[in-house]
């Protein structure tokens, strides 16, 4: 499911991806297990995520950002 | 004079190219599903009688599928909100929940990629094509059935079988073959492999059809 809504904020699937990677899970397969989601849908949600402004991506490594954090 | 439009399509063993589309569950593109199995496949339009008992019988699959480490992306050149209220109505009136998420193809971009459009079957609809595509991106298996025949779900679990048990095994798998059956042991390529081959236990007819069990 999508992690961003069209008004910008976080959806249901989108607040779990961002707790998953705020208790540590940092690449999509960590995400993936840590959600219950399938991969496919991991990496379209962390690519939403990103581009929405909510996490950071280096090296396949997630982090959250500043709004990131202010979601949760 | 008109000029005569070429369609093409991707062919087995080729990369499967990439796309990225709007779908019922979000933007997805073909590079998300890398490492698992997927099977993309076109139909020729939502609220329709065959389309609906095929996404009701996909469904009924998925688990099975799943299982097999597989993954499943419709298509259809209907928009997003079309898809939505089909799989809702699918829901309500059948009982059967779509799992598997919808592209909505509306500008054909993803359907021209795959060649699933048949002009002479139809302009402005997808016809019944079923890709499967391996964990790297290669393209396995094309089928295509004409908008009024309904695809055969065990056929597509018999496949995946036969693709997964090949790679695993080095094998081939004969006509007709389930999982479970004897598979075909790879022909010799030599004269002195032929001679060997008879004797290394196999089930023979000859130096060329050898099975096993696995």
């Amino acid at each position: 499911m999508p992690c961003v809504s069209p008004d910008g904020k976080p959806t249901g699937t989108g607040v779990k991806t961002l707790s998953a990677v705020k208790e540590g899970a940092t690449k999509p397969s960590e995400i993936a297990k840590a959600t219950g989601n399938p991969m496919f849908r991991v990496r379209s949600g962390l690519r939403e995520l990103v581009n929405a402004g909510f996490l950071e991506e280096e090296n396949g490594d997630y982090t959250l950002t500043e709004t990131g954090k202010n979601v949760l | 004079m008109e000029e005569e439009k070429t369609y093409t399509i991707p062919l087995i063993g080729e990369k499967a190219p990439e796309f990225e589309a709007p779908t019922t569950q979000g933007t997805l593109r073909l590079s998300d599903y890398k490492g698992s199995w997927l099977i993309l496949f076109s139909h020729p339009a939502d609220f329709t009688p065959v389309c609906t008992t095929e996404f009701i019988a996909f469904s009924e699959i998925y688990p099975e599928l799943q299982k097999r480490n597989t993954e499943l992306l419709g298509l259809s050149v209907d928009s997003t909100s079309s898809h939505i209220a089909w799989v809702r109505n699918v829901e309500e009136k059948m009982g059967v929940k779509i799992p598997f998420p919808i592209i909505a193809d509306l500008n054909k971009d993803v359907s021209t990629l795959y060649g699933m459009i048949h002009p002479a079957q139809s302009k402005t609809e997808t016809v019944r094509c079923v890709f499967i595509i391996d964990p790297e991106s290669t393209l396995r298996t094309i089928l295509y059935y004409p908008l009024t025949t309904g695809r055969n779900m065990q056929e597509i679990l018999r496949i995946i079988d036969a693709l997964q048990t090949t790679d695993e095994h080095k094998v081939a798998t004969p006509a007709n073959w389930k999982k479970g059956d004897p598979v075909v042991v790879p022909p010799p390529h030599t004269t002195e492999a032929a001679e060997e081959r008879v004797k290394e236990g196999y089930d023979c007819k000859d130096w060329y059809l050898c099975f096993k069990k696995l």
